[in-house]
């Protein structure tokens, strides 16, 4: 898709990642479905109308780079991969499937347009940090996006990288923060507390934006205008809900694990996100 | 051998832009040269062992070729999963370098004894792992892995190891190097233990034994040939290390002549017993303390090889 898209073309291209998801876990009866809803947006903004890639050269040297450092929503980056057209869309069906390349947590090998493999958490940012490293000091203009979750910000591994971006003045180093509020176990109010997030990230030298993470607007406004602040890397904590667009859901723990039954509820599930 | 790596490190990064040094807040008095004459090729990650692979990573799929350089165990367990998951799947360019492998940091105490690396990082698929034997070893591997693509663990001693090659060897990664050829006893030695080997395979040819001397700089891959042929050819093998006798080149070495069919020499792995150092002691008094000196060996060895061999006094 060109940057030439419309809000609503990337609507649309938020409705099919959600519904390619669903199909997806559904199928394979895997979990994540709530990680991956909440995602949606996030991605499709993404691959819409921000990053500069080029599906037929994956291995573009001057190609945005993006990490999904929280590997557990993968269906829905297979799904954007696909859709972004670097995969046939056939290839989904391979999803956790035997004998296919899709695995269950992000993977790179045999999957042409995903960087890198995730799914311990932490990994993608000191990775992504590096990366930014080298463009800024060759003097490149292609930049990295990690995408993580609020619960792996309890990583220390993290804090390590946003302490060394800072001090580099990464500011061609973004990442985006899908707040969804739950964790594995629960809400991370009650597990690992964050807050003031955006204040320990503009304490630590980051410029920082929050955000609607479901509005496709505020998304481009803020990721077709970086940086946030010159000299600093970005942190963009986009507020979501986990489980987005399939009322029930929404904010949920339980659909961090449960993958839609096959049949009447992904047929309703299916049905929500069309409408919405 | 950490002034010859970093001296040659130096070289290689004059003459290729792409060869980088990331350090974790560690290297005083070692890498102030290299930090001085290529800024752009270096990175201090700070005190921040997880960020400091990743971040070399990340340079590495960027194409760099990235050595991190830490002492024993930071730069490697406790950044493990990084090193796993991001380095050696990603087949990154990543080479991870420790100084003080074995008991170099001896009298620092245990967390600076590095004796379970290479049975660690050795069971990691697409790595490769080297520990030189000397500073010269230590010169040639360096530039080994620079050609290498793909990742490594390069375990080096600290400074003032002896030379032990006379001549400059032939240098291949994998590949071992044989100092003495001989067809009684081999002993197959693998870093700083290469020095006490030498000197012991002086002390035993004085008694009339024909001793073989491998330098098994390369742990993984493993030179499975040189060693099925010491095991073929020869009467005994002992394996030398300054690691735990389990997992290292010892383990290394019993897998192969395990699965080896037919008749062959038996094994005796000589290095750290599998436990924590419970006394204070610099590397010579603690090596003695595991029998890693030359005396330790030779008590090891000779009650072995009086079994199998008439010895001259």
């Amino acid at each position: 898709m060109a940057r030439s898209a419309s809000d609503d073309d990337l609507r649309a291209l938020a409705r099919r990642l959600r519904s390619h998801s669903l199909r997806m876990i559904s199928e394979a009866k895997t979990s994540h479905i709530g990680s991956c809803l909440s995602l949606a947006d996030i991605l499709a903004v993404l691959y819409g109308s921000v990053l500069r890639v080029d599906p037929k050269r994956p291995d573009w040297a001057d190609r945005d780079r993006l990490i999904v450092s929280k590997g557990h929503a993968a269906a829905v980056t297979y799904a954007a991969v696909a859709e972004a057209g670097f995969m046939p869309l056939e290839r989904l069906g391979e999803y956790a499937r035997n004998g296919g390349q899709l695995y269950g947590h992000v993977t790179h090998a045999g999957v042409p347009g995903v960087e890198m493999s995730n799914g311990s958490l932490g990994h993608g940012l000191p990775v992504g940090t590096g990366m930014a490293l080298t463009a800024k000091r060759e003097r490149r203009d292609w930049r990295v996006f990690v995408l993580m979750s609020d619960g792996e910000c309890d990583e220390g591994s993290n804090w390590e990288a946003i302490l060394f971006a800072a001090h580099h003045g990464l500011d061609n180093l973004v990442i985006v923060i899908d707040y969804n509020k739950i964790q594995s176990l629960d809400f991370v109010d009650k597990t690992i507390r964050l807050e003031p997030l955006a204040d320990k990230f503009r304490a630590f030298g980051w410029g920082v934006r929050e955000l609607d993470g479901h509005d496709v607007a505020a998304l481009r406004g803020t990721l077709e205008s970086l940086p946030i602040e010159a000299g600093k890397p970005n942190a963009i904590i986009a507020h979501t809900i986990k489980g987005k667009g399939v009322s029930w859901m929404e904010g949920k723990v339980l659909w961090h694990y449960r993958p839609p039954a096959e049949g009447e509820e992904l047929a309703r599930a299916l049905a929500e996100v069309e409408a919405s | 051998m950490r002034t010859a790596f970093i001296k040659a490190l130096n070289e290689l990064a004059e003459s290729d832009s792409r060869v980088c040094l990331v350090v974790g807040d560690l290297g005083y008095s070692v890498i102030e040269e290299f930090a001085n004459k290529h800024p752009d090729q270096f990175v201090n990650a700070g005190v921040a062992e997880q960020n400091m692979i990743g971040l070399a990573v990340g340079m590495a799929l960027s194409g760099k070729i990235v050595f991190t350089y830490s002492i024993g165990n930071f730069g490697t367990l406790r950044c493990l999963e990084q090193i796993r998951n991001d380095a050696c799947y990603h087949r990154a360019n990543v080479k991870v370098v420790a100084v003080g492998g074995g008991l170099a940091y001896g009298n620092l105490g245990v967390t600076h004894h590095a004796s379970e690396d290479v049975a660690i990082l050795r069971a990691l698929p697409n790595m490769t792992v080297v520990a030189p034997g000397d500073p010269i070893e230590a010169r040639l591997a360096t530039r080994a892995v620079v050609a290498l693509d793909g990742p490594c663990y390069l375990r080096l001693g600290k400074a003032g190891e002896p030379v032990v090659h006379t001549t400059e060897p032939a240098f291949e990664l994998g590949r071992a190097i044989e100092l003495r050829p001989g067809s009684d006893v081999t002993l197959i030695a693998s870093g700083g233990m290469l020095a006490t080997a030498d000197q012991v395979a002086g002390q035993l040819a004085g008694k009339g034994l024909s001793v073989r001397l491998l330098s098994m700089h390369t742990i993984k891959p493993l030179d499975r040939d040189a060693v099925v042929r010491a095991a073929t050819e020869t009467r005994f093998v002992f394996t030398l290390e300054e690691h735990s006798i389990e997992g290292g080149l010892g383990g290394a070495v019993a897998e192969v002549l395990a699965e080896l069919e037919g008749e062959h020499a038996p094994l005796k792995r000589i290095g750290l017993r599998p436990e924590f150092n419970r006394v204070v002691g610099d590397q010579r008094y603690l090596k003695s303390l595991h029998g890693l000196d030359e005396e330790g060996v030779m008590k090891t060895i000779q009650p072995i090889i009086s079994r199998s061999f008439r010895l001259v006094g």
